[in-house]
């Protein structure tokens, strides 16, 4: 399981890249593996509003469907439309051609809400226990 | 781990954790859901050939002279009629019609049969025979000491026929034979749940690894996992009993009907007899989404703006890359008409279809070459 050392993390098993008052989001290494083959990903819109940890997205694998929760609040600005027809991007990349959409962070501050890498490992780890 | 420990195993649980499968409970077993991934295993079935282990099932073996016996009433299948070395697909049913089990019937003597059923439903179904079976010579469960693997795709018959012989390939759709396999003399039918050319092999469970790891060793075989054993079915528009299939609904419901034989007496023939008269009220419907969006069981059927009826069984078609599943409506909607399947804030645009949903499958082959 790879855990990038340039990204923020939250308990769902979600990713942030922070890039001055952008940030890039899209689901863990953990969780793809988690979820299995991902068959398909309704997408948040662009200029839709997403709240920190309230729903933005949803994945499915063959056998379930999941939500997946915003790392942070703010304006979504783009959406990954190839992953409406190659969904399967994210088993394959999830943490560079699987990522799903771009947000105009609303406060910076919630960031801090977030998991550095090393408590990620450490959490994932402890999950697996 | 606790929550597992209550759940029966197979003799290939070592296997599986061996080969990393992901594991869960169905029908009261530990069976191995994946190993590389559902899509992969599905698609190496379509193209080359699959194992699974299906020692859950239940099997029984019954010794009857039917003039003497009630055996026949017990099952929709024609069990004088099928002919020796033959298997038949049919249902255990209630008074009313209901589906107690789904089952495949052998017939192994001229007045013997191996009847196959499903694993959540082996214990009820032994009791229900035993509470109903008269003038029977032997009634035996099986199940314990019999194992069954499932070697399913369109190179299974050249991988069999290397470890007994080219006698393999003459085996017809629906029908079994005794090979010698690792010392055993074992039934291998051409039967199957994937829409594949197929056989399943029944071992004694002792010598089951020993096949399970021997089958392995061919480079055209990989391990299957009943997550993708779902896909393969419901793409070829098979019924899974306790989802599909249940006590409430009728084979007619389930639009199994071409599996009755009319012309033999079984318990609940009136009462199919007369849902053909009036109709049944309800009726199975498959349908086909318009995205890669997957139905999910109990999404609710809309046609022309009214709630029709529900999803029983949904998934993903690797096959044909969009949404696929079926679920009993009030009515019966043709083929071709436009369907929403919803819930909550979910639509999922689809249209009526007929099964199978996968039409190119290797199932019927006629001659192996």
């Amino acid at each position: 399981m790879t855990v990038p050392d340039n990204l923020l993390y939250t308990k769902d098993h979600e990713w942030a890249k922070l890039d001055g008052d952008r940030a890039t989001i899209g689901i863990t290494d953990f969780a793809q593996h988690s979820l299995g083959d991902i068959t398909f990903i309704d997408l948040p819109k662009p200029g839709a509003q997403v709240k920190q940890s309230a729903w933005c997205a949803t994945v499915e694998s063959v056998k379930a469907a999941s939500d997946v929760y915003a790392p942070l609040s703010g304006e979504v600005l783009k959406a990954n439309t190839e992953l409406t027809s190659h969904p399967e991007l994210v088993n394959k990349s999830a943490y560079e051609a699987g990522w799903f959409a771009v947000i105009k962070i609303a406060d910076l501050e919630e960031k801090k809400a977030l998991m550095n890498p090393v408590q990620y490992k450490e959490y994932v780890q402890g999950l697996s226990k | 781990m606790d929550e597992n420990s209550a759940l029966a195993e197979t003799p290939l649980l070592n296997n599986h954790r061996k080969l990393t499968a992901k594991l869960a409970p169905f029908g009261g077993w530990l069976m191995p859901i994946q190993y590389s991934g559902i899509i992969e295993e599905h698609n190496w079935v379509r193209k080359n050939a699959g194992l699974f282990d299906i020692c859950h099932m239940g099997e029984f073996i019954i010794q009857a002279d039917l003039t003497k016996s009630n055996f026949g009433n017990l099952v929709t299948v024609n069990l004088e009629g099928m002919p020796l070395n033959s298997c038949r697909y049919g249902f255990m049913l209630n008074e009313q019609g209901g589906i107690i089990d789904d089952l495949l019937v052998y017939r192994i003597g001229s007045s013997e049969w191996m009847i196959v059923v499903n694993a959540a439903t082996t214990g009820r179904d032994f009791a229900h025979l035993k509470k109903h079976l008269t003038g029977i010579t032997v009634f035996e469960n099986v199940s314990q000491s019999l194992g069954k693997l499932d070697l399913q795709g369109p190179l299974s018959a050249e991988v069999l026929a290397d470890l007994v012989g080219p006698g393999i390939k003459g085996l017809r759709y629906y029908t079994f034979d005794y090979f010698l396999l690792l010392g055993e003399e074992i039934i291998i039918s051409r039967t199957g749940y994937t829409g594949e050319l197929g056989y399943e092999l029944y071992m004694p469970n002792n010598k089951i690894p020993e096949l399970w790891e021997k089958l392995l060793g061919d480079q055209r075989v990989k391990p299957i996992g009943l997550g993708a054993r779902d896909t393969l079915r419901l793409e070829m528009g098979y019924s899974l009993y306790g989802q599909d299939i249940d006590e409430e609904t009728t084979p007619l419901e389930a639009g199994l009907g071409y599996f009755i034989d009319w012309d033999k007496e079984f318990i609940g023939k009136a009462a199919l007899l007369k849902q053909k008269q009036y109709g049944a009220c309800r009726r199975i419907t498959c349908f086909i989404a318009d995205s890669r969006r997957s139905p999910r069981h109990n999404y609710r059927i809309i046609y022309k703006g009214r709630d029709v009826g529900a999803v029983t069984s949904g998934s993903f078609s690797p096959s044909l890359g969009v949404g696929i599943g079926m679920g009993y409506t009030g009515c019966e909607i043709p083929s071709g008409e436009e369907i929403a399947l919803c819930e909550n804030s979910i639509v999922i645009n689809a249209k009526t279809t007929h099964k199978p949903f996968y039409k190119n499958g290797s199932v019927k082959l006629g001659e192996i070459k």
